[in-house]
């Protein structure tokens, strides 16, 4: 971790005070860098940053299953298959980051639904093409990509923060291949995503 | 008598001229705003992330059968109309404390058509 990463959890740790402190090993930001750090928070603030965790699991969840159905329903070209299958490993790692983060904040992580029910949510019935497949992950990557710029400003920890906005880059990264694959324009203005 | 009533009656006035999202809204943008915004955990027809939106308008929070809520809001004696939907997507947490979702929407007019199209996908 950066010193300047660092140097926004003592400021906060100090706001806080002494009430209501448990040890927070380390954050998400830590995790995904591969390095810990020791910090202290409120547990109703760690409550709420597990909750918004615990959304973003949840669509992380959703994703790896969408991406799923599109590779097990024999519409996808062998190069658009293979675009899916690493895009789906990336929602895996996001998966795997967000669950430890969760454990490690005393939180229990949401579970993996099963595949029907996914499937009946996004209503996978109605892929008839590979457009429809690649038209559904983009409309997931995208809101994907908004939901994690939109709770950025609601975790309470600077370094989950941080993590959202990391997520919400690997989103945008998928919707990106994929809005080109569709032959879609780029967005016509600036600063699209997250409005 | 009257003087009594009078800070009540002010106190009402006040709270019916508070700035929200009326029902001046556009449901066409804001369906647009659902699609980018809200997509992600929501849909009209089906229980994702979040519940499912279709006859959230006029509806007990936390009341949709086969979703399971938080405890905050499956307690909360909330029914969705403007003004609540308002104070909810102005900040869920200020609104109902304990609840999960941690996104927002800041600004008025995209919470009014927000709210201008899930009432009409409701119905009402």
């Amino acid at each position: 971790m950066t010193t300047s990463e660092n140097s926004m959890v003592p400021s906060r740790r100090s706001f806080l005070g002494n009430t209501a402190k448990i040890t927070l090993s380390a954050t998400a930001i830590a995790l995904l860098a591969g390095k810990e750090s020791l910090a202290q928070i409120s547990s109703k603030s760690m409550s709420q940053d597990v909750n918004i965790l615990n959304v973003a699991l949840g669509l992380e969840h959703e994703a790896i299953n969408a991406y799923q159905l599109g590779a097990q329903s024999g519409l996808l070209q062998k190069a658009v298959l293979d675009v899916a299958v690493k895009f789906q490993g990336d929602h895996k790692a996001h998966r795997d980051a967000l669950i430890a983060t969760i454990q490690k904040l005393g939180g229990t992580p949401v579970a993996e639904k099963k595949l029907d029910d996914y499937a009946m949510a996004l209503k996978a019935d109605m892929l008839k093409s590979q457009a429809d497949v690649l038209d559904l992950a983009a409309r997931l990557e995208l809101g994907a990509t908004n939901a994690y710029l939109g709770v950025i400003p609601s975790f309470k920890d600077t370094g989950l923060a941080k993590v959202a906005a990391r997520l919400a880059a690997d989103e945008t990264m998928h919707w990106t291949i994929l809005n080109n694959a569709l032959g879609r324009p780029l967005p016509a203005k600036a600063l699209s995503f997250g409005a | 008598m009257l003087r009594k009533q009078f800070p009540a009656m002010l106190g009402m006035m006040l709270i019916s001229n508070a700035p929200f999202a009326n029902a001046g809204g556009d449901p066409v943008r804001g369906e647009a705003l659902y699609e980018s915004r809200c997509i992600a955990c929501h849909s009209i027809d089906a229980n994702r992330g979040g519940p499912a939106h279709k006859g959230v308008y006029g509806r007990k929070a936390g009341s949709v059968s086969d979703y399971s809520y938080s405890d905050a809001l499956r307690m909360s004696k909330i029914v969705w109309d403007e003004q609540t939907l308002d104070r909810w997507l102005t900040n869920p947490e200020q609104s109902i404390p304990g609840q999960r979702m941690g996104y927002s929407v800041p600004e008025v007019a995209d919470r009014a058509d927000l709210i201008a199209y899930l009432r009409l996908r409701s119905g009402k």
